[in-house]
Order: C-alpha cells, then structure tokens, then sequence
C-alpha cells in the first residue's frame, strides 16, 4: 500500500456538474483554453485568402451599407451615425456570433468530449474568448473610424473594459445554456439563428430609441440586451460613463444570465455523451 | 491504493433517441411512452490498484470502450459511482482532437493540452516526441498531409511521453505496422516496469498476454471473469472456440 494520497476524482450518476470541481478542472487546464482560442484564431484566419483582415473588412463594409441606408434617416437624431451604429454593432455581433460558435462548437468538439477528460464549459469559454479577441480587434477599426470621421474619443472610453466584462458575462451565461439545451435538441440551433436577427431589430442598434413611439419604449425596455449594449455605446459614442441605473440593471442581468445559463449547463453536460 | 474504483456502475442509453425540441413535443402532447432502455455496460464492480497492468477483453460491443471512459472519468455513469485518483492519461482513439489546418508541431502542443499538460511541459518533452514519432521532416507541415499510418505514430508518441500515472488504452495496438507494433509493446512495458498503472482494451489476445498480469472479461455490459491474464485468456479462448465451433462443424 503507497501511503502517497493521491487528488481523488469521483462521478456519481445523477450528479450535475459541482462549479468549485469545474472552476479547478478550467484552471488546472488552462493551457488547453488557451490552445482552444489559439486553434479557432489561427485556423479561422489560415483558411481565409484575406485572413486577419477579414475581421476588419466585415464592420468596415457592414458600415458602409448600414451608413448610406440609413444615415440620411438617423443623421438628424444621431450625429456621427456610423459611430452611434457600430458602437452598438459590434457588442450585438460578438453576442450572436459567439453564441451561434458556442453552440457549433460543444457539438464540433463532441467527439472530443467523449475522448478526452475535459471540463465541459471549456468549449463555451473558448468561443467567449475567441469572440472577445475578434471584438477587440473590431473596437481599433472602430477606433481608426471615428479618428478618421471627426468623432470625439473621450476619456470615458476607460470605463469600457467593465463594459466589455459585462457583455461578456451575459454572453457566457447565454452561451452555456442555449449551448447545452442545443446538444439535445438539435433543431434548437436554427431557431437561435433565426431568432437573432428578430432581436437584433428590437434592440436600439441601427436605430435610435428616440424614435420609437412613446408607448412601446417601456415594451423595447424589456429587453434585457438593451442595457448590456447601453452599457457598451455610452462610453462610446456619448463620451459618458453608464448611469448607475443602467449599470445597475446591466449586471444583474449579465450575472443573473450566467446563473441560469450555468444551472442549466451543469444539469445537462453529464449526459451530453449520449446525445453526441 | 486503488487508483480506479468502479461501484455497481451501469451506463444506459434510450433506446430511440429524440433529437429535436419539436420531436420531444409531439411526444409529450400525445403522450408516447418514453423509450425504454438499452445498457452499455451494467453492476460492474472494479478496483484496479497502483501499478496493475490491467487487460480488457470481451467481444464487439461488449462494453470495453464504454468501461474504459467511465474508468477515465470522461463520461458519467448512469447508475453507481465512478473513482479515478492521480493523473490520467486516456489515450481513446489515436488521432482524437488533431486538427489537419494545423502542423504536426502545433498539434503536439494542442494535444497535449487536451491530455493536461501544459506548454511549457510540452516544449519540455517535444523533442522527444518528434524522436519517437519519427517525423522529424515533416513536423512543421500540415497534418493534413500526413497518412493514417504517420498521424498514429504521432499520437502514440504524445499520449506515451506524457509522465502520467495511470494510461488507459483504448484498441491502440490496431493500428500501424509491425514495426510500430513492437515500438508501442515496448513502450507498454516500459511504462508497467516503471510502476505504472495501465489499462488496455484489446482483441489482440497475445498482447494482452506479454502486458498484462490481470484481465478483465466482459460481454453484454456485465464482468463475467475477473483474474489472472493466463486463466482468463484460456477460459475466453474456449468460449470463442465454442461459439464458433457449432457453425465450422
């Protein structure tokens, strides 16, 4: 008998996930994290003829189209448009297009999953973390683009980085349960993509709330996404730190989205094997 | 001390699978029984101790590789309780999470990951494992354009550099030539000489044999014998031979 203990690792059926076992298992293995993000970078931009500039190139043209549609609509509620718009644009799309690879990427990975011993939620931090380089790098554009066009960079924009930690929470939370209830059900995944457009359209992007009538602003308020990107574009384009009220409600939603896509998650990933 | 412990563990599956919400819907509005139940494995009691070398043999389907991942810790057990200690390294199918885009030096480093080490470790062993792979010209190149044969010899060397206490092997003396066969027995038995705990899934019986000191035979999901290499062999052997013989009469 070797008296050594040895760290003991124990899975009882019926048990969900215990988040202390999980959190350990993530940073014990945070190599293979950072080889995941390094493998979605570096393969995303090896098979592009453009590569890294794609990244670029996608908001620029995005721009383009947003800003002459509907510029000369906006213009008169929003100076600087293409500012008002991208701000907004790029914390909504590294939301749907993490959430949409998070949900490809738990099921891309299942054969891994059922190979390998890895923490379950590793795959959906992976896509948080990839879409977070990508919107950084979408920020500098945005950047050279407000440079270019006169557009005020204030101080305020130090205050981002909470911002961004926000967005990311409730995308992570979004993420971990939209992704798991996604490997039951595989149908799950099209009415995600075909939702997020809808909500794209009732979230205050390409529009300002201002012109939406009076009655159905308390209706578009409901919309938890609202303040998650309030909180991204006031720094932005309004040069102004986000009121405590929108501060406030942002983070109980991002931390509350992340409870619940959690509890979710930890229910369903002991059972992810016999649905991959 | 036991370093895999296995109490009254069954793994089940549905025996009709429902893939999409709209599915589970109409079945629950017109109240479909659930499917029953299908057993992969079922009431398997196993304690494999430090420094076993473990065989595992049983026919197509019988439950091997399902034991193996529940063992690993890499799927839980539907029924009973699964206890693994120390570091693991399973080695399931040779070739698990490559990725062709990447060279077979990136690949090392994102292998190793996977199994638990870290970069640093890897650059630490790297050298080694292009050594034994034996692809020292063509490391930097995609995977892509490796064959079958060059990916084994790859993820055989990652998955046996790598210091871990415990390796569970999964079928992985199915692949390659004879010369990497010998090359993979050799490792094998450095690794249980060196006092580590190995387990292996094989239909190779004379492998199992020259490797391992205890095997475990197991059909329809349950142990059916559980002892020594030799006995266990012989009585496998006979049964084989039985079920065989009534059809070559």
């Amino acid at each position: 008998m070797s008296s050594i203990v040895l760290p003991e690792r124990r899975s009882t059926a019926g048990q969900p996930l215990q988040l202390p076992a999980e959190l350990r298992d993530v940073v014990r293995q945070w190599s293979l994290l950072y080889e995941l993000v390094h493998r979605d970078l570096t393969v995303r931009y090896k098979r592009s003829f453009l590569g890294f500039l794609w990244t670029m190139l996608h908001p620029l043209l995005l721009m383009l189209i947003f800003v002459v549609v509907f510029a000369a609509i906006f213009r008169a509620r929003a100076p600087h448009y293409e500012t008002y718009f991208l701000s907004a644009y790029v914390a909504w799309n590294f939301f749907a297009q993490t959430t949409v690879n998070a949900m490809a990427g738990v099921a891309w990975n299942g054969p891994l999953l059922k190979r390998v011993r890895v923490p379950p939620s590793v795959f959906t931090l992976s896509a948080v973390l990839s879409g977070l380089v990508n919107l950084a790098l979408s920020l500098v554009v945005l950047f050279a683009i407000m440079a270019v066009t006169g557009a005020p960079l204030r101080p305020a924009l130090l205050f981002l980085p909470v911002s961004l930690l926000l967005l990311g929470i409730f995308t992570l939370g979004v993420s971990l349960g939209v992704g798991a209830v996604s490997i039951f059900f595989g149908d799950v995944r099209e009415m995600v993509q075909a939702g997020l457009p809808a909500l794209m359209y009732l979230t205050p992007i390409i529009y300002p709330i201002s012109i939406v009538p009076e009655r159905f602003r308390a209706l578009i308020k409901l919309n938890p996404l609202v303040y998650v990107i309030e909180v991204v574009r006031d720094p932005i384009y309004y040069g102004i730190v986000p009121s405590s009220t929108t501060l406030l409600i942002a983070s109980v939603t991002s931390f509350g989205a992340l409870a619940i896509g959690w509890m979710i998650f930890r229910h369903l990933a002991p059972r992810f094997h016999a649905h991959l | 001390m036991n370093v895999i412990e296995l109490h009254g563990v069954g793994v089940r599956y549905r025996e009709t699978r429902i893939h999409s919400l709209k599915e589970a819907l109409v079945r629950s509005v017109r109240r479909h029984p659930k499917p029953g139940w299908f057993y992969s494995l079922r009431d398997v009691d196993l304690n494999i101790g430090q420094g076993d070398a473990v065989g595992i043999i049983g026919p197509n389907g019988a439950g091997k590789s399902t034991l193996l991942r529940v063992a690993a810790g890499i799927i839980a057990p539907s029924e009973g309780v699964a206890i693994s200690r120390g570091n693991l390294a399973p080695v399931m199918e040779l070739g698990t999470g490559f990725e062709y885009e990447l060279s077979g030096r990136e690949n090392i480093f994102f292998n190793g990951a996977l199994l638990g080490c870290s970069r640093r470790d890897m650059r630490s062993r790297i050298d080694e494992i292009v050594a034994f792979s034996g692809l020292e010209s063509f490391i930097d190149a995609p995977l892509r354009t490796y064959s079958t044969g060059m990916i084994a010899r790859l993820a055989f060397a990652i998955a046996t550099t790598i210091a871990a206490e415990t390796v569970l092997l999964d079928e992985i003396l199915a692949v390659g030539d004879a010369a990497f066969h010998r090359q993979c027995q050799a490792r094998i038995e450095r690794f249980v000489n060196n006092g580590a705990t190995v387990v292996i899934v094989s239909h190779e019986l004379e492998a199992i044999e020259s490797l391992c000191s205890r095997t475990v035979w197991i059909s329809q999901g349950r142990v059916v014998a559980d002892g020594r290499t030799a006995d266990v062999v012989a009585a496998y052997r006979g049964a084989t031979l039985q079920s065989v013989a009534p059809a070559s009469a």
